[in-house]
């Protein structure tokens, strides 16, 4: 085994794993509030937002904007409050590193909280967890607790003039809910239906105040910078386009996530910009079984899917995409091996988004469910080949990049289709053809895979 | 039933109120209020969605709004002592995640939604459980139960019959 990224020393996962590492005395011994310190003696909101800004930090929770231009948007001088979320509620297929980061080092997420706090000067932080992360919730509970008792959390934090309070807010278990506004609609106490953008959170957010909804290993990346500045944050990564005036380029560590077929699935942290075959066979093991993969999700499931063939593509926020991929995502990696049939992982990625579909949007709430049943059809050995036209054409018509969706949950339903069919048609039309030997030639519509005539006359 | 009685206790609504500083509007406290009378009384009745509007000034149809939204609160009965989800997304389901499904609910003879008779278990699948490092996962209780197998389901429902404990207790 080659060590991968030898010159590279974790700082996101630096203190998972060891012992007691969500303790606040465990996370002070590795230097843990120094940068917090540091800042409210010496730095003022604004020097931290120019910052962040400075180092290009890019949204690690699937969208990739960059989180100092994010902040700037909020409004000056406005008399408050202003509201911080931290977005917990990871729930996209293949993504579990904020889960590590809340269970192990929980520390490090409040002390990004409270340093973003700062900047955007909000005096309230909501967490909004998933409700299935308990463990998360309880390492959360203590490090909160432990924080007001040393003075990190409360009323004039460490002797300055800022206060900032820290709620938990649990989930009941949407997915929508990770969407920034939909994750807004939840904590106001309303069905969690995205909003209609613009007025874009930081002008009208929580409660109709300016907002700020970052993920938490965007926010445990600003403590990091923070305590070693933008320059040792540039210093690795994919650097921006020079072509390009507005490529904020692929800056700072990751954490990437390996699950599927694999020999050692866990979370590994490297300079953004990772092959993903350098993730597969240098951090995690190997395709298992000795075998080779045949589809690579690059970063949760709404990403699509990579071939066996183009695992050199870079993981950084523009890899995948020249990939033919949605994006970067979570870069949650899930590994295919050549024995997995694609209409599995369609069947599966179909079934996600028609249950997650919150139905705001009926390109989205019919459209997913369409698909799931299409899928369902030729896994039921009725598919014909004119149905993958018809996957494709519901692909290609939800979602924001077509316009037809107020969120990008349908853009994400979309993508496993769209680059499963584009990828894999010939293993797809294979299938169909050999499920359905006599009918995969109709064009005409086939009777609903339910027999109606028999339902009509069961309701009776 | 007299109409001083009511689905919410006192120490029920305390803790409901408790929340309040927390938030500037009540509603705010829809969800949080769900899950205590969920975590208390096992599921949250109409006539306990009633109770929640008025502690938090709202209309019983809003609060029923939010609760409807996620598939998360049961209305009709109870459920189980412990309420199990089984995660049937692509990481676990290709490491063999949606066949420990099936074997649970053999085990356990309910289908994914049900509660077993003896009111122990309630089974559900779940989308992605964050765990996908772990996979097959599936969480019971507070407990992440990781790489999944049929003897460890086995223990699983054999620890649930050795006594009234949940299967944390064997933790």
């Amino acid at each position: 085994m080659r060590e991968p990224v030898a010159e590279f020393e974790p700082v996101l996962l630096a203190n998972v794993g060891k012992e007691n590492s969500h303790t606040l005395a465990a996370y002070e011994a590795a230097g843990g509030y120094r940068a917090l310190k540091q800042a409210l003696r010496e730095k003022t909101p604004g020097d931290i937002l120019n910052l962040v800004r400075a180092s290009n930090l890019r949204g690690r929770g699937g969208a990739g904007f960059p989180t100092g231009l994010k902040w700037s948007f909020l409004p000056e001088g406005h008399p408050g409050p202003i509201y911080l979320c931290v977005n917990a509620d990871e729930s996209e297929p293949g993504t579990f590193c904020n889960r590590v980061l809340m269970e192990d080092d929980p520390h490090q997420v409040l002390e990004g909280t409270i340093l973003s706090s700062y900047a955007t000067r909000a005096s309230v932080a909501y967490i909004y967890l998933r409700y299935e992360y308990t463990k998360s919730l309880r390492r959360l509970e203590r490090a909160i607790a432990e924080c007001r008792a040393a003075g990190y959390l409360g009323r004039n934090i460490l002797g300055s003039a800022f206060s900032l309070e820290i709620t938990i807010h649990r989930g009941a278990g949407a997915y929508i809910c990770g969407e920034e506004t939909g994750l807004i609609e939840s904590l106001e106490g309303r069905r969690a239906w995205p909003r209609i953008k613009p007025p874009f959170p930081a002008v009208e957010g929580l409660f109709r105040k300016p907002t700020v909804v970052n993920n938490v290993e965007t926010l445990a990346c600003v403590a990091h910078i923070v305590a070693r500045g933008a320059d040792w944050f540039k210093s690795m990564g994919t650097p921006a386009d020079p072509h390009n005036p507005r490529d904020p380029g692929s800056y700072g560590p990751k954490l990437y996530e390996v699950s599927g077929h694999v020999n050692r699935p866990g979370v590994y942290e490297a300079p953004l910009g990772l092959p993903c075959r350098e993730l597969i066979d240098g951090f995690a093991g190997g395709v298992w079984k000795g075998r080779k993969a045949k589809a690579v999700v690059p970063g949760g499931l709404s990403t699509g899917l990579l071939r066996g063939d183009e695992l050199d593509t870079k993981l950084d926020f523009d890899g995948p995409i020249c990939a033919g991929c949605l994006g970067l995502g979570t870069a949650g990696t899930i590994v295919l091996d050549e024995s997995y049939p694609i209409i599995d992982f369609l069947y599966n990625s179909c079934r996600f988004f028609a249950h997650e579909s919150c139905g705001q949007c009926t390109p989205c709430r019919e459209g997913t469910q369409w698909a799931l049943e299409l899928v369902s059809r030729i896994k039921a050995g009725r598919g014909r080949l004119r149905d993958l036209d018809l996957l494709a054409e519901i692909g290609a018509t939800i979602g924001i990049i077509p316009g037809t969706t107020i969120c990008g949950l349908a853009d994400g339903a979309a993508w496993p289709i769209k680059t499963a069919i584009n990828k894999f048609r010939d293993e797809l039309e294979e299938t169909i053809k050999r499920t359905n030997p006599t009918g995969y030639g109709q064009v005409e519509p086939p009777p609903a895979l339910t027999d109606r005539p028999a339902c009509i006359a069961a309701n009776r | 039933m007299p109409a001083t009685q009511t689905i919410l206790t006192d120490d029920l609504r305390e803790a409901i109120r408790a929340h309040f500083p927390k938030y500037p509007t009540r509603r705010a406290v829809v969800l949080p209020a769900l899950h205590l009378v969920e975590e208390r009384l096992g599921c949250v009745p109409p006539p306990a969605v009633v109770e929640i509007a008025g502690l938090l000034d709202l209309h019983p149809a809003e609060v029923q709004d939010v609760l409807s939204f996620y598939g998360f609160f049961k209305q009709d009965k109870p459920r189980g002592r412990v309420r199990v989800w089984v995660c049937r997304s692509l990481s676990c389901a290709c490491r063999g995640g949606e066949d420990l499904l099936e074997y649970l609910c053999e085990r356990l003879a309910v289908r994914p939604g049900e509660t077993t008779e003896d009111g122990a278990v309630s089974l559900e699948f779940a989308e992605c459980l964050g765990a996908c490092d772990l996979a097959p996962a599936m969480l019971a209780g507070d407990e992440l139960i990781g790489n999944l197998t049929r003897e460890k389901i086995d223990a699983f429902v054999a620890g649930l019959r050795r006594g009234p404990g949940s299967p944390e207790s064997a933790e």
